[in-house]
Parts: C-alpha cells; structure tokens; sequence
C-alpha cells in the first residue's frame, strides 16, 4: 500500500486552500478525490515511504503499511512531528512498543536567514571566495593554488 | 490535441531542480544576482521542502573536511575520493567542493539543523569525514533558505523541465510543463544551472511488487539531469560509473552508523568474514587494493565473491558488535544501562531518520539487534555523482585549482560549466566528483551559482529564442497525452493497445534489459561485449518505441518523460561500459570479456551525443592530478 489513507479520518483538507499530502508527496502520488473529498495514493508501489504526507496530514489520516511483497504484517511506525522536534511510536509485530523522541530543529520555522549571520568576505565577482566566505568555513581565507 | 496554454518567463538565471545543490544555488545566486540587478528563477518538480534525495532526512552528514580545526587537509579528501574511485577522479573539482563544503555545513547548522555536539562543543563524528545529526528535518531548513533567499515568487513548484532550448551550441533555456495544470512552461535564460539529480529505476529493482518504490536512492530521480545536459550536446564524463550500495536488505537501511560508529562487521552464511578470508583477491586491485579505507566497489566484490559462491546470506553482526560494547560496562551495570539505552536511541534513529521503511521491516520482523543479526545485500545499480558513483557531465573545473598540465584540459573559463555554453551543473548533474553527498552537492551548487552569475554578466545578451522550435517541442511533449487520446477505446482495457504502450510498461521493458544485459542484479552485476551489444540493439527498439508512449493524464504525461530520461542515461551506460574494454570497480559491475584494470585505461571515458547527427561519440580524456600541489 505504502501509504494510505483512513476514510474516515481524512477531510480531503476542505479547510485550507490545498491538499496537504498532495501538496508535499514528493513523486506525485498523492491525490485528492474530489467527488468523496477523500485523498489516495495512486501509485502505492512507486512510494518510497517517505513519510512526507504522514508527517503533514493535519488530521492523522495517513498511515503507512510497510511494503507487502516483503514486509510480514502487523508493525506500525507513527510519527508526531512537532515545531522542534519529532515523536515515534514503533509497534512490533510481536506487540513491543518502544518509543523515540528527536529534535529536528534549533530554530524558529520560517526564520533561516540565508547568510546565517556570516559577513560577506568579498565584493569580487571574479574571486572563488563565495559570499558568506571566509566567515563561514572559519578559515581566515579559502585555500587555493594561488 | 491537448489543450495547454503556453506561459512564457523570461529570466537570467534558471535552476532547474530543488534538491540540495539547487537550494545552495539559490542562495548564492540570490545575493550575487541582487548586486548585478539581475533575475533568478527555480523550478521543481516537487515542493522544495521535499523534494529531491534529502526529501525524508538523513542521519549523518557524510562531507565535512574540517579545514578550520586542522583535522583534515584538502590533500586528505582529494586522496581518499580518488583512490575510492580506482583513480579516475577530476582532483581539481573534488578539491573545489572540499574547499567550501564546511560552510555549508556551518550555514545548515545555523539555519537550524541540529548537529550533534561532544562535552567540548566539538561535531560528534561517524567517521573520519562524517558528521551525525538530527536530521528528519535536514531538507525542510535547508529549503527554508534558499525560499527565503529567492522569495516564493521566483520559484516554480510541479513543473517539470524535460529539454534544454538551444540557440546554436548555446543553452538559453528549458521547457517543461505543470503536473497540475495543463501549461506548458517556457523559461529564456542567459544560463541554466542544472541540479536534478541522479537516476533509479534504470535497472530492475530487486523488488519489484509494492517494494518497487524502496529503490535505495529516490524513484524520482529519473535521470533528468543527464537527459537534460546530454540532449544540449554536453559532453558526459563517468556513465559506467555507477553506484551499488550495500545496504540492510530489501528495506535499504543505511549501515555506515553500524559500520563506522558501533564498530560491526559483516559475515557471510559461515561465519567468515569476506574482508579477512578475500584479502588476497586485494591484490589484484592494486594500488587500490591496499589503501585504507578499502574501496567501497573492493568491499562491494568481496562481498559478492562469497554471494556467487552461494555463501550467503550475508549478516551485519548487530549482536556481537552491541555485545563488544556492552564488555566495556561489565563492572559497571548502571553505566551499562544508559549505554544501551543510548545505543538503541541512535540505532533507530539512524533509520527512522532516512529510511522509516527500514525502522517497520525490523519492527515486522521482531528484530532485537543486540539478540540477532540482520541480512546485508547489494542494491540495484544507480546513476549518482554525488556519492560513490562517478556519472555526470564532463564540467570545466576552477581556474585557480590547476596546474600548468590540468588547466588546458579542465580549464574552459568558468567553474562547473559544461562544454555547452550556458549550462552548470552541480550535485548529481556533474560527474567525477564523487563524495560530495548532501553537503557537497549544496557547496557545489554554491560554486556553481556564483559562476554562473559572472557568466551571465560577462554574456548579458537577450536568449534567442526560435518561436517555431518551441511550438515544435511543445507538440513533442504533449505528443504521448495526444497519442492516448487518439487511440483509446480501441480495445475494451485501455491498459493493452497494439498502437501505444504506458509508461509502467515501458519502465519495465528497459528494467529487464538493463537487468539482463547490463549487469544488473540478475546478471550478478556481469557483463561483457556481447550482452551489452545485444543490449543496446534491444535498447535501439525500445527507442523507437518511445515515440508510441501513452499518458491518460498529466501525471503519466510525467512519467513517460521520466522513463525517456531514463532510457537515455541506459544508452549513455551501456555504451561506455562498451568502450572503456577494461574491469575497473569490480564491485559496481565486472566485464567477463576484460577482467582486469589495464594501464591504458587510467583515463576517463566520456561521450556524446550529437543533436544534429543523432550519432554518439565516445572520448577518452586523460587523468590529471593535483594533489601534489595542494
């Protein structure tokens, strides 16, 4: 299956103005029905279960199943992606339970500042020193043959 | 017809590709272009936040030098690339990538990507060159830069970009079309900077029900990069260089944190270890049998040594390497405790990180990794520069990396230009430069970005454009929704038709020969001149067979331009494989015909494709190294 999506749980994002795991699948799979208002994956075996549209699904409707030509049933691994950082609940075919937390972010959404803070060390088209360097390799200048 | 209203955009410089080199264009070409008062546009394919081979995260960043703290030199890195590639690397662009790629692994970590930290504030290392982050988010900051820097207006999401448009010799743009709306776009350029990554999906996987989606590296890297470079007459460098990871089977779990941080080794069905019992078989791959590390495509062979003697499975000994550890706290239980409580953390992080799928297979399979050993396998083959493969254009290198010998051959006025004038590449897109990863690709980008803004300022002239070409390459990439259109009905199942095949079909029919013909999983990754001949003859029909691709909608209408793209970059292969008559990385693929490394064959194998012949040529170009002065 990869991933799919539970009936009832999904919306079809009617609330907002584009269809989330639509939006984020990166190879296209996801599509929303229009008629049932109800997403699907229509290429379960082209998804590489990256867990694009299960991390942005605003309603938990998308789950994976892990791939059935090799995968036994009956595991699951749920993510809750937060701000800064992440949740798994991995469930075991045999009922274990182990859960993780990881950060994923030191900083604000929306606020990476493309030089990241580090002064411009050249105004000079011509010069391979790039426009956050030296300040950002630390170095007090790029090596070169020169 | 199909219906498609044609939007034009006109702009300096276009990225084409989202992934991690084009977001390190973005952000240098953003800077550089608002000084000269000049434009930049992106184009993806997907959503910037996920898109490309970084889409699902990563557990480790694999490039970083450390050139600031001393821990490395540029020698050190130019080194060990190229004795891992059998010593056909271009020094002067590995050099380049290694000189700026610690920037951009202090960008990302400003930016927000938690990197890990010792008690003194220092990286935690997985290896020598390998950094261990938190990294489910890696891409989402990394893109978050690159938006900010070029401002949503300029960017372009699900459109995708199949041919360059050429003026002459000269690239001055792309065409594609929106996978959601029927446009079909036109971007005029003065340059092109391509960053599309690199290709699966060329060979059979070795799942190939629901599991064909788990290729190691990302289904939707289809080879545009190299269609797109190829089909503006730029000369490719490093096509038989292919990469075959090793990796936890079937799922394709990454194995460097069990390799390289928990110290585990790898045995076959007996309990030998290939790397020990086939040390001998090193000898004959010398020089670069001997150095250290062994080659990945020499640790690759001796693995499948044992695998075609039937001394399988072959078993990452996650048991014994945790019981290694777990010696070291045998006085010490409370110690012991938190160790394997940490342990456990980063083992599974490690894949829930980059490959979730791995994380359900072990869940599946009631995995306890300190209990029992987990089956190690070598994936299909892929096309991808960035990482232990070598493919890619053939691109000028910096002028200040050469010495007097390198710089008439790799020098041809601007740094990661290809021999088509106007067109950049970076990440996958450029060839022999392996080992970029993540944070190469992105400093590649950077590089590229800069250069190609000093070009376009040094060319500032308009793109010409032939309105009539454009109406023409239209027609052509419409042509499979037309042809479905035209002949549907026909038959009861719109699926089986003697007039069209589907894209899905089409995927498979080149999987098999490539599978079979060359060195694919099937083969055992053998070839020789024969099967690669009758190859590329099965691969002449498929051809023309193209031209009978059908889509029904705009998704299969991406789709067949995707297997188009990977059909190329299969004749590209083949037809290097076929010239270079020598067996050089016998662990990405072994010639039964030409079993050994030849002298004459220290050199690199290009080709191209000539757009007004239709005929390739194949160039051998000499290896220049300049290690020595670095």
């Amino acid at each position: 299956m990869p991933s799919f999506v539970i009936t009832t749980k999904c919306d079809g994002c009617k609330a907002l103005d584009k269809t989330a795991c639509q939006h984020i699948c990166p190879n296209d799979l996801m599509v929303l029905n229009k008629d049932l208002m109800k997403a699907y994956n229509r290429e379960p075996e082209m998804c590489w279960e990256c867990y694009s549209c299960v991390k942005i699904c605003p309603t938990q409707a998308v789950e994976v199943r892990g791939y059935a030509d090799f995968v036994p049933l009956g595991a699951s691994v749920t993510p809750m992606r937060g701000t800064d950082s992440i949740m798994w609940t991995v469930k075991f075919r045999n009922g274990t339970l182990k859960r993780f937390k990881f950060p994923i972010r030191s900083t604000e959404e929306g606020k990476a500042v493309p030089d990241g803070g580090f002064a411009t060390g050249t105004e000079d088209l011509k010069s391979p020193v790039l426009y956050t360097e030296p300040a950002s390799s630390g170095m007090a200048k790029i090596p070169s043959l020169k | 017809m199909a219906n498609f209203e044609t939007r034009e955009v006109s702009t300096d410089l276009l990225i084409v590709g989202g992934g991690m080199a084009a977001c390190g264009a973005a952000v240098e070409a953003a800077y550089w272009a608002k000084k000269h008062g000049l434009k930049v546009t992106l184009v993806d394919k997907a959503a910037m936040d996920r898109s490309g081979a970084v889409a699902m995260g990563l557990s480790a960043i694999n490039q970083y030098v450390g050139l600031k703290d001393g821990q490395n030199t540029l020698k050190d890195y130019v080194d060990y690339v190229r004795n891992d590639l059998m010593g056909i690397t271009r020094e002067d662009l590995v050099a380049n990538i290694a000189r700026h790629v610690d920037s951009s692994v202090h960008l990302f970590e400003k930016w927000g990507l938690p990197i890990w930290k010792d008690e003194k504030g220092a990286y935690v290392h997985e290896g020598r060159w390998q950094l261990m982050i938190n990294g489910e988010s890696y891409k989402v900051v990394v893109a978050e830069a690159a938006k900010n820097a070029l401002g949503m207006d300029n960017i372009y999401e699900r459109v995708f970009i199949t041919e360059p448009i050429m003026d002459g010799n000269k690239c001055v743009g792309a065409i594609g079309f929106s996978v959601r709306e029927n446009v079909f776009y036109v971007f005029k350029a003065k340059a092109v900077l391509v960053a599309m990554g690199g290709a699966v999906h060329v060979f059979k996987p070795r799942s190939s029900g629901e599991g064909l989606g788990r290729a190691w590296y990302p289904p939707w890297n289809s080879g545009s990069s190299a269609y797109f470079t190829l089909k503006a007459g730029a000369e490719m460098t490093c096509q038989e260089v292919r990469f075959i990871p090793v990796r936890f089977k079937d799922a394709y779990g990454p194995v460097g944190a069990w390799f390289l941080l928990f110290k585990s080794r790898a045995t076959n069905g007996l309990d030998e270890n290939y790397m020990e019992t086939r040390k001998g078989e090193l000898e004959k791959w010398v020089p670069y049998g001997k150095v250290k590390p062994v080659p990945a495509n020499l640790r690759n062979w001796l693995m499948l040594l044992d695998v075609q003697e039937g001394k399988g499975p072959i078993f990452m000994r996650t048991e014994e390497a945790i019981a290694n550890i777990a010696a070291a706290y045998k006085d010490d239980p409370k110690g012991y405790k938190t160790k394997m409580k940490e342990l456990e953390s980063e083992a599974w992080e490690d894949f829930l990180d980059m490959t979730i799928s791995q994380a359900i297979l072990w869940a599946a399979s009631n995995v306890a990794p300190e209990e029992v050993k987990s089956e190690i396998a070598a994936a299909e083959p892929y096309f991808i520069g960035s990482h232990s493969g070598a493919s890619g254009a053939w691109v000028s290198g910096p002028e200040d990396l050469q010495t007097d010998k390198s710089r008439p051959v790799y020098f041809w006025g601007y740094g990661h230009m290809a021999t088509t004038p106007g067109i950049f590449c970076a990440g996958d897109a450029s060839g022999a430069s392996s080992h970029k990863f993540s944070s190469g690709s992105h400093a590649e980008g950077r590089i590229c970005a800069k250069e190609a803004i000093r070009y376009i300022v040094d060319h500032p002239e308009a793109p010409k454009v032939d309105a009539k070409k454009v109406e023409e390459l239209k027609a052509n990439v419409l042509k499979p929704l037309n042809h479905f259109a035209a002949n549907k009905g026909y038959t009861s199942d719109d699926n089986i038709h003697p007039e069209y095949i589907r894209p899905k079909m089409f995927m498979f029919r080149l999987q098999k020969i490539m599978d079979e013909y060359a060195g694919g999983v099937t083969a055992q990754f053998k070839t020789s001149k024969s099967l690669l001949e009758k190859g590329l003859t099965l691969l002449s029909m498929l051809k023309e067979d193209s031209e009978k691709l059908a889509a029904e909608d705009l998704h299969e209408l991406m789709r067949c331009w995707e297997n188009i793209q990977r059909m190329w970059q299969a004749e590209a292969h083949v037809r290097t494989i076929l010239f270079r008559e020598e067996t050089r990385w016998p662990g990405y693929y072994f010639r039964s015909d030409t079993p050994g490394m030849k002298d004459d064959w220290q050199a690199f194998a290009n080709c191209k494709w000539d757009p007004k012949s239709n005929t390739w040529e194949m160039i051998k170009r000499p290896v220049i190294y300049i290690n020595e002065k670095l």
